[in-house]
């Protein structure tokens, strides 16, 4: 295809632990298997490093069609199988707008207007916080 | 230049026409710069509504040209939409009605038509007739592409009146820190819903605001439709991690929602001022009678 | 009057891949044509959920985009296509909530509302073509509501 197209995502998507929570950025076109791929790295490292949060910022995404909107609400359902809480942080207003006209309201999911927003929502509620500061995570 | 096509076979008759176009440009523009739809509209010289009119000639001699007479979608219109409708809007500010600058449209047609008439003077009558059927089928053509670029300029500029109206309609308030207010009055239809819709959630984000109050006590009903409209903007609010307050419930529209069977899944308040007590408590900020002292 | 000013571009949809060219193409399309931010997420998710069942129900096809215009407005109409096994049931797959493969059963129901204009075509046996269209402004005839 021509150049004038952004390379769309594909592969892994970093995921970045800060102290007892993991940061997930989406950003751009995902590619469905990419999105697959994140829920199966995120079920891993939740349960490996026994975080209580995941936030996932999505300030970068341009759409989300009802396929990325599944994929969001089980990373949520396993998450809290798991024994943490994801919110969802940053979403922007015409792709909500979009979801709310697709019928999608996603309703187990946590939101939050800001990355930071969605950082105190889940250590307010995870006393447990260790400041420890950010580390990379290999997936 | 020769009065027909070399061989002494006749062109057929949007050929003809198309000649006679390039041939007499410099004698039709000069009647019509004369015509009211000319002249009253450039107004700067009778040169620069020769001018004018020469462009419209051209244009006519290029659709002749591509054999599309009689189709208002041809390539050779597409230059001249834009003066067509600037004259048809200047008309229109000059207080004519629409059917008025019809027939100042169809004042161009009988000077063209004399003029082909005189150049053909000679030709088989056969032919003449031919000729003159394509000229006025062309010219009625330039009437409906006028007509059609003014009322499309009259429609766009009527879209966006009525858009700066919504959006006039729609202020955002900002009540405190994180909270947001957008009192609705008048019927919200469709369109209106989704202006209010995306100039709230674009405060929302502007602010930083956590909070969103919806106020309806202007709205005069609520029916189905509506609450299916602000139904989606709640959704759409909550995604991005703000809640929205639904106040200024009339008992009249409360009974209304009931009867309708309608579930609206939101916080609801019964004025303004409580829907803003309740944001300021969510956010850790309680008011308290200052002459109570403690609660 | 609509005028179509011939097809833009053909896209295949043969796989997951093909889904993101399909979303760019669309997008750079409405911008282009002077779409709202809301009207391009609109269509460019529309686009998505009729792309991927053209791929996953009907074992790929393709995507043809048109750019038309009526009295001064710009719009784009798109048109999906397979040759798969087509719906048996319209009605049942244009309802909320069903879903034949693992979606949340938006796809059909949910894509009509983002657009202006959602028409369906399908045999049992011989494939399905989906054509929506949308207007970067208000549509040119006025659909008010009651």
């Amino acid at each position: 295809m021509s150049d004038a197209y952004s390379r769309p995502v594909t592969g892994h998507v970093p995921v970045l632990r800060l102290g007892d929570v993991l940061l997930v950025t989406l950003q751009g076109d995902l590619h469905d298997s990419t999105a697959q791929q994140l829920q199966q790295d995120l079920a891993e490292t939740i349960s490996r490093t026994g975080v209580r949060g995941v936030l996932i910022d999505i300030s970068g995404v341009e759409i989300v069609d009802s396929f990325l909107g599944r994929v969001l609400a089980e990373i949520a359902a396993q998450a809290k199988l798991l024994a943490a809480r994801t919110v969802v942080a940053g979403m922007r207003p015409a792709v909500a707008i979009t979801l709310a006209e697709l019928g999608l309201t996603l309703p187990g999911l946590s939101t939050a207007l800001s990355t930071e927003a969605g950082m105190e929502l889940l250590t307010q509620q995870t006393p447990a916080y260790r400041p420890d500061g950010p580390r990379q995570e290999s997936p | 230049m020769p009065e027909h096509e070399a061989d002494g076979q006749l062109a057929t008759p949007t050929h003809e026409v198309r000649d006679f176009l390039h041939r007499r440009r410099e004698q039709i523009a000069q009647r019509w710069a004369d015509e009211p739809l000319f002249r009253t509209v450039f107004t700067v010289s009778r040169d620069e509504a020769v001018e004018a009119s020469k462009v419209v000639v051209d244009a006519l001699a290029q659709v002749a040209d591509s054999d599309q007479v009689e189709d208002p979608d041809a390539a050779g219109f597409s230059g001249v939409r834009e003066q067509l409708a600037r004259m048809g809007a200047a008309r229109s500010r000059a207080g004519l009605s629409n059917t008025q600058v019809a027939s100042e449209l169809a004042a161009l047609r009988p000077p063209v038509e004399n003029l082909l008439a005189a150049d053909l003077e000679e030709a088989p009558a056969e032919h003449l007739r031919a000729c003159s059927t394509a000229l006025t089928v062309l010219m009625g053509t330039l009437r409906l592409v006028a007509m059609q670029t003014a009322l499309s300029e009259w429609q766009a500029l009527s879209d966006r009146q009525r858009l700066q109206l919504m959006e006039v309609a729609t202020p955002v308030i900002r009540l405190w820190d994180g909270v947001v207010a957008v009192p609705l009055i008048g019927t919200l239809d469709s369109a209106r819903s989704q202006v209010v819709m995306e100039t709230l959630l674009n405060a929302v984000v502007d602010q930083h605001a956590r909070f969103a109050i919806l106020d309806i006590t202007g709205v005069p009903t609520v029916d189905s439709l509506v609450a299916q409209h602000l139904m989606k903007t709640v959704a759409a609010a909550r995604l991005m991690g703000a809640q929205c307050i639904v106040s200024g419930i009339r008992p009249a529209i409360a009974q209304t929602i009931v009867h309708l069977g309608l579930d609206l899944d939101v916080i609801t308040r019964a004025s303004l001022s409580d829907a803003l007590r309740y944001a300021l408590h969510e956010l850790g900020a309680d008011i308290v009678n200052p002459g109570a002292g403690q609660r | 009057m609509h005028t179509a000013a011939g097809v833009e571009a053909c896209l295949p949809i043969r796989s997951d891949m093909d889904l993101v060219w399909v979303r760019q193409h669309v997008r750079q399309a409405a911008a282009r044509l002077g779409f709202g931010l809301v009207e391009q997420t609109k269509l460019v998710t529309a686009a998505s959920e009729l792309a991927r069942n053209t791929l996953v129900h009907g074992g790929g096809g393709q995507m043809e985009a048109t750019h038309i215009s009526s009295g001064g407005v710009q719009g784009l109409r798109l048109a999906f296509s397979d040759e798969g096994p087509g719906i048996a049931d319209l009605d049942q797959a244009l309802s909320d909530g069903y879903t034949s493969g693992d979606g949340l059963g938006m796809g059909l129901s949910g894509a009509r509302r983002l657009v202006h204009d959602f028409e369906i075509d399908s045999t049992p046996g011989d494939g399905t073509t989906v054509r929506v269209t949308c207007w970067a402004a208000q549509p040119p005839r006025p659909r008010e509501e009651a």
